[in-house]
């Protein structure tokens, strides 16, 4: 198939290799998905006790819609019911920072279709929703996991689109842990708790975040075979 | 010299090549027709410079992309030292924030230069008016916070442009990653503290179907080239489902931060080098 680029600039190899999905539907994008990796891809996710992010890219991606997820109900109950006294500003960017996560998520889901994991049931009891502190220490460690999780991931993903874009969006959760962080305490966007003495940010394996963001999901919780989670 | 005949025997080893250029095939054409108006020994040096871009972004060893890297953090950590040594620049308030950002600017220069050994590439020299566009960058606290956030900006455009050479690799993608995110904390803060001091900036890029560079400020344009894209790996963000209808076209371009290849990121760096 010979592949037009129109007035689109190439970046080189991934992006024409994603290209070839471009403007063929997410059907094609999801179809694609499954045949650039193991036949295990097309199990079913759902189990009668568990959520399994299956194998290869496809975890990995799962992975992220899994966070994603979270982090979107997360926010969108901030917006629906603020904290006492939440200023204009706050309340302007919360509303901001929700409708980033929910385009990940729903990013994560149209480009996942037939293989992406289930709406997770996730509970937030554990968060005081009308409470600053507890809601902005949630939206922190919600962010800083984020960040540390896709840093931690990066290096297992085998497509360089989906690295490509996986980066784009950690960069974006490093700019909400920043302005979150600054919320709390003025000056802590970037600390020696997240960042160490070369300057690193925090890289987290699935092995390290599955298990908290399992703290937040009732029913059925996630499993990863794949990265040694069972 | 004969220009196609060239390009059909780079053919002959390597299937690939009309691919690698083909987005820049009008490109190529151009330097024809400009071909038969100039004297033709100019031919050779544009048609190296175009097979220089063509492989630039596959080929390039690991070492190329760290001294990259190396080179941003020497403009960036000379940039926040130079800024804390002026006696009246940086406002006690926010001292500590350029003060954290020069600690990690540092560290990433020592760590990259420790990685590299002998390998490493010298700190050009550098003038941080860039030549005169920011003439007051160490005297004007505002200009001063305007180059911060585009060095920052850049800075995290310029290593997600390099991921994909790294790609698999455990150590390297992962130390990039980790530096990536640092330089989109600083992003925010230094876009934070801008807003604080009545700049109209949000901490994460934003723009509109006609705006990609959110600062307004025209000489940075090439820092934000194409930062206003809302297709997402063929996925048109604007029509996915948001918490009320369709995502906005200003949520679809704040939540995804764009790539810059590295020859886009030099040519934004020249003005800053000094002579």
């Amino acid at each position: 198939m010979k592949i037009t680029t129109g007035d689109k600039k190439s970046e080189g190899m991934a992006r024409r290799q994603f290209l070839q999905y471009a403007g063929t539907g997410t059907a094609l994008f999801a179809a694609a998905l499954i045949a650039s990796c193991s036949k295990d891809n097309s199990k079913q996710n759902i189990y009668n006790d568990h959520v399994d992010l299956g194998t290869g890219d496809v975890a990995i991606l799962n992975y992220a819609y899994a966070l994603e997820q979270l982090e979107a109900a997360f926010y969108t109950q901030v917006v629906a019911s603020p904290y006492t006294s939440i200023s204009a500003y706050e309340k302007s960017v919360l509303t901001d920072i929700r409708d980033h996560e929910v385009s990940h998520r729903e990013f994560f889901k149209t480009a996942l279709a037939g293989i992406a994991i289930p709406k997770l049931t996730i509970d937030f009891s554990s968060i005081n929703f009308a409470d600053r502190t507890s809601v902005l220490a949630a939206a922190k460690s919600f962010e800083d996991l984020g960040v540390s999780a896709y840093n931690g991931a990066g290096y297992m993903i085998k497509d360089a689109s989906y690295l490509a874009v996986a980066s784009k969006i950690a960069s974006v959760e490093a700019r909400h842990a920043s302005l979150i962080r600054n919320l709390i305490a003025v000056g802590s966007f970037a600390d020696n708790t997240v960042i160490d003495t070369n300057g690193l940010d925090i890289a987290q394996s699935p092995q390290q975040v599955i298990p908290v963001v399992n703290t937040f999901i009732s029913v059925k919780k996630i499993l990863a075979p794949a990265f040694g989670i069972y | 010299m004969n220009l196609f005949g060239i390009i059909e025997e780079i053919k002959e080893v390597d299937a690939e090549f009309e691919d690698r250029i083909s987005p820049r095939r009008a490109a190529i054409k151009n330097i024809t027709s400009f071909g038969s108006k100039v004297a033709m020994a100019t031919l050779p040096f544009a048609f190296s410079a175009l097979l220089k871009k063509a492989y630039s972004q596959n080929t390039t060893p690991v070492n190329d992309v760290l001294n990259f890297a190396l080179t941003l953090e020497y403009l960036e950590a000379y940039f926040y030292n130079q800024g804390l040594a002026q006696a009246n620049l940086i406002p006690v308030a926010h001292k500590s924030y350029i003060t954290t950002i020069a600690g990690h600017e540092n560290a990433h220069v020592a760590f990259l230069k420790n990685i590299l050994g002998n390998a490493a590439i010298a700190s050009p020299k550098f003038d941080l008016t860039a030549k005169g566009i920011f003439g007051d960058v160490l005297t004007n606290y505002n200009t001063y916070l305007l180059v911060a956030e585009i060095f920052e900006d850049t800075g995290v455009r310029a290593y997600k442009g390099q991921m994909g050479n790294l790609l698999g690799n455990q150590v390297v993608l992962t130390a990039a990653l980790q530096i990536h995110s640092v330089e989109g904390r600083h992003a925010s803060a230094i876009r934070y503290l801008r807003a604080s001091r009545g700049a109209n900036i949000k901490p994460w890029i934003s723009g509109s179907s006609t705006v990609f560079n959110d600062t307004g400020v025209i000489v940075s344009n090439a820092s934000y080239a194409n930062e206003n894209n809302t297709v997402q790996n063929g996925i048109d963000i604007t029509t996915l489902n948001a918490v009320n209808g369709t995502t906005s076209i200003t949520a679809a371009i704040e939540a995804f931060d764009e790539p810059l290849d590295k020859a886009t990121v030099l040519n934004i760096l020249v003005p800053f080098i000094a002579s």
